[in-house]
């Protein structure tokens, strides 16, 4: 086989294997919602479809391709079927530079897995979620109704406020790690278990934490869509399989989220104390692998045992988070940060 | 206080100003019930506030002067569908005070319990849709299992869990069911785990107590002058309660406090509404504890209806009950007003008979209608969360507010 007939076949099967897993876990992960809600609220959760509510997923997808499209008659039509696609696709390009698991080798052949190992991985993530809040406030303006614009508003000023905060969190890992593709950053974290970054940046984690939530809008910082202010928020008027897109992308924002926290602060597919084998086979590869779902598994629980405890913030309390707080810490934490490689000399310098 | 004076301010002077006008309501999750508000926002902020009710208005006044006085308590059961029986037990009070009755001690404990129980159920739902509207939902669902446990009681007591229709004109409309000591100490244990459960989620928490604090506040002075009762009073600082006030139904036997608020503002009437919870049960228990004996109504044969079997057997019971049935019961002429401390403040009843069947006109005085006046007071210069917390935290039932 060629060289460039087996690249296009390693990444083929590399890019449907994780962009299926990944749908397979936000697809799974309403249930996991709706299973641990009903588990925090002494209730059964959905227990009809399928053992334990295992097709409730399938059941859902069926009945949004089923539903009526539903679209307001003074809404601009062609916005409003784009917005939904533009917030699922924001979500789902993320998939493309998570380090899924480490390198293996198939017949003398290396292996990523990884879709794209891209030497820019964070300014990637950075830009690609940000395009996100387009589909939000295109859905909230094109829909024609008082509630979704004020949604759409909410949805822009609050992205763009963590946005910056999440940046500054990850500057101040970037200049300890000195790179910016993502597989570096785990390929740093190796080794014992103080090697994770979360040790490290304890600030930059909790600000890239909060921030995370904020840019998934999840409670407490669902406030695009809160229903006891706004009724649905930007997607009041959506229903059918285009409410769907939105809520799917949601889920993979939340997924790639924690996929995210547990690869930059979190030592990603790594194993303390483990250090990868010479020549790793299929078997290492499973592992980091199972390793990463792990611990991105762990960050959706918290994703969804916050929401169902905490309350949400008011709008200007959450800008005032933002703003007044968060950003000033994020930025001191980069001049603590470089403060300390300066007098230390650490890595990153040269 | 002063972040909405000086916001006014702004607003005032500059009145060319475009507003962005929104409907919140009467179709609106957080519109309990079906109440609506045309409101004025600059941004987020409520520049003005134009309410509007009459959505849920079913004449029960008008209606009331068609029933006779028994017939009345299926109407209010249908005023405060979160507190049911409280209204009729109002309702009963009034109708004995005009005809003058005395209901035996057993009576008036036994309506103590379900006065109290109504006031924690009321408040367990006010507490947790206050949970809801703020984003925390779980609490809700803790406090409703609780409420489906008092209902369980309810439903024991009277056949029904929500149209109860409590009691008749002269006592309770059947004994007490055997086992009703044992279920309230059983519903007692749980309801207090729940209730300190609630408050480490949500009392100290701060995201909660900065959405509550400073909203919507009422001072002492300005709340009595819209006519303020209740936990809304209290939650003002002000020491009313009809409980201690105007004691009825032997409320002067109970030992129990009347907790107060400083600000009046949202986070004070949460917090009396949790502390009542604790007071209502401290006095169910001294209720259950020393429930008297004795018979499960007064001994006034011209207004409540004698035992079925004794109809069959008794000449005197046959002629009380086809008096009773035919020409119903006739108070004498003159009007009365009997106001009960209801879980969400002064329920009165103000009636007028002329001697007849029927009350000849007959007013309700629900405490919503009073704190739902003062509602483009409450909301103006407050944000939409500000509103939607306001809203929930005055607990207005659509059902009582508009009859």
């Amino acid at each position: 086989m060629s060289e460039i007939g087996a690249f296009l076949l390693e990444k083929t099967v590399v890019g449907s294997v994780m962009f299926g897993v990944t749908l397979g876990v936000v697809a799974y992960a309403t249930l996991g919602e709706r299973k641990l809600s009903g588990f925090f609220q002494d209730r059964h959760g959905p227990n009809r479809a399928g053992p334990w509510g295992l097709f409730q997923p399938i059941a859902d997808g069926v009945k949004f391709f089923t539903k009526e499209e539903f679209i307001p008659d003074r809404a601009n039509k062609a916005l409003f079927v784009i917005a939904p696609t533009f917030t699922f696709m924001a979500a789902g390009f993320l998939i493309a530079v998570i380090p899924f698991g480490d390198r293996i080798v198939v017949n003398g052949r290396e292996i990523l897995l990884q879709i794209a190992d891209v030497n820019i991985g964070i300014l990637y993530i950075l830009a690609i979620s940000s395009l996100g809040v387009y589909g939000v406030i295109t859905g909230g303006w094109a829909s024609n109704n008082k509630y979704s614009l004020m949604g759409g508003l909410r949805s822009s000023s609050q992205m763009i406020s963590y946005e910056i905060a999440m940046g500054l969190a990850v500057v101040a890992l970037l200049i300890d790690h000195g790179t910016l593709s993502l597989r570096q950053i785990v390929l740093n974290q190796t080794g014992p278990i103080w090697q994770w970054s979360v040790f490290t940046h304890p600030l930059g984690f909790i600000i890239f934490y909060v921030s995370a939530f904020a840019e998934a809008a999840r409670i407490p910082f669902d406030l695009p869509e809160a229903e006891n202010e706004l009724v649905g928020g930007y997607h009041t008027e959506y229903s059918a399989m285009k409410f769907g897109l939105f809520q799917f992308g949601e889920y993979t924002h939340m997924t790639l989220a924690s996929g995210l926290i547990a690869t930059l602060y979190f030592g990603g597919w790594s194993i303390p104390w483990l250090t990868a084998p010479a020549e790793p086979t299929v078997w290492w590869g499973l592992l980091t692998f199972a390793v990463f779902w792990i611990k991105t598994f762990f960050f959706m629980f918290v994703f969804i045992w916050v929401r169902w405890t905490l309350p949400r913030f008011r709008y200007d309390q959450l800008m005032g988070l933002g703003w007044k707080k968060l950003i000033p810490l994020a930025v001191l934490n980069i001049l603590a940060m470089a403060a300390i490689l300066i007098a230390t000399g650490g890595a990153g310098m040269e | 206080m002063l972040r909405q004076v000086i916001d006014r301010a702004i607003v005032e002077e500059t009145p060319e100003r475009e507003y962005y006008d929104l409907n919140l309501g009467p179709s609106h999750p957080a519109m309990h019930g079906i109440l609506e508000n045309r409101v004025k926002l600059d941004g987020e902020r409520i520049v003005d506030c134009e309410s509007h009710i009459g959505y849920c208005h079913r004449s029960f006044e008008k209606l009331a002067e068609h029933y006779s006085y028994n017939q009345v308590l299926t109407i209010t059961d249908r005023m405060n569908y979160v507190s049911a029986m409280a209204n009729n037990i109002g309702w009963t009070l009034a109708a004995e005070k005009l005809l003058g009755i005395e209901v035996p001690k057993r009576v008036q404990y036994v309506r103590v319990i379900m006065l109290e129980l109504n006031r924690i159920i009321d408040h367990l739902v006010r507490v947790g849709i206050l949970g809801v509207d703020s984003g925390a939902y779980t609490g809700f669902l803790y406090f409703f299992e609780q409420r489906e446990r008092s209902y369980k009681i309810i439903e024991k007591l009277t056949g029904a869990r929500l149209t109860t229709t409590f009691g008749r004109v002269g006592g309770l409309d059947r004994p007490l069911y055997p086992e009703f000591k044992e279920d309230i100490y059983e519903w007692i244990g749980p309801l207090r785990k729940v209730l300190k459960e609630f408050h480490t989620m949500l009392t100290r928490n701060r995201i909660f107590i900065e959405r509550l604090r400073d909203v919507s506040p009422m001072n002492a002075e300005r709340a009595l002058e819209w006519g303020y009762t209740g936990p809304m009073l209290r939650a003002a600082g002000v020491e009313y309660d009809l409980r201690k006030h105007e004691p009825y139904s032997s409320y002067e036997d109970f030992d129990f406090e009347i907790p107060l608020g400083g600000t009046g503002d949202a986070y004070d009437r949460y917090m009396v509404c949790m502390e009542e919870m604790e007071q209502s049960i401290r006095i169910i228990e001294q209720a259950v504890e020393n429930l008297p004996e004795g018979p499960h109504h007064a001994d006034v044969p011209e207004v409540y209806l004698p035992e079925k079997k004794d109809v069959y057997s008794n000449m005197e019971a046959m002629i009380y009950h086809f008096k009773i049935i035919m020409h119903g019961i006739c108070p004498p002429a003159g009007e009365v007003y009997q106001a009960i401390e209801a879980p969400n403040g002064e329920l009165g009843f103000y009636c007028v008979s002329d001697g007849g069947p029927n009350p000849y006109r007959l007013h309700f005085r629900s405490p919503c209608l009073y704190y739902y006046q003062s509602i483009e007071e409450l909301l103006r210069g407050g944000l939409i969360a500000d509103a939607i917390m306001t809203i929930s935290s005055i607990n207005v039932i659509a059902g009582e507010l508009e009859r």
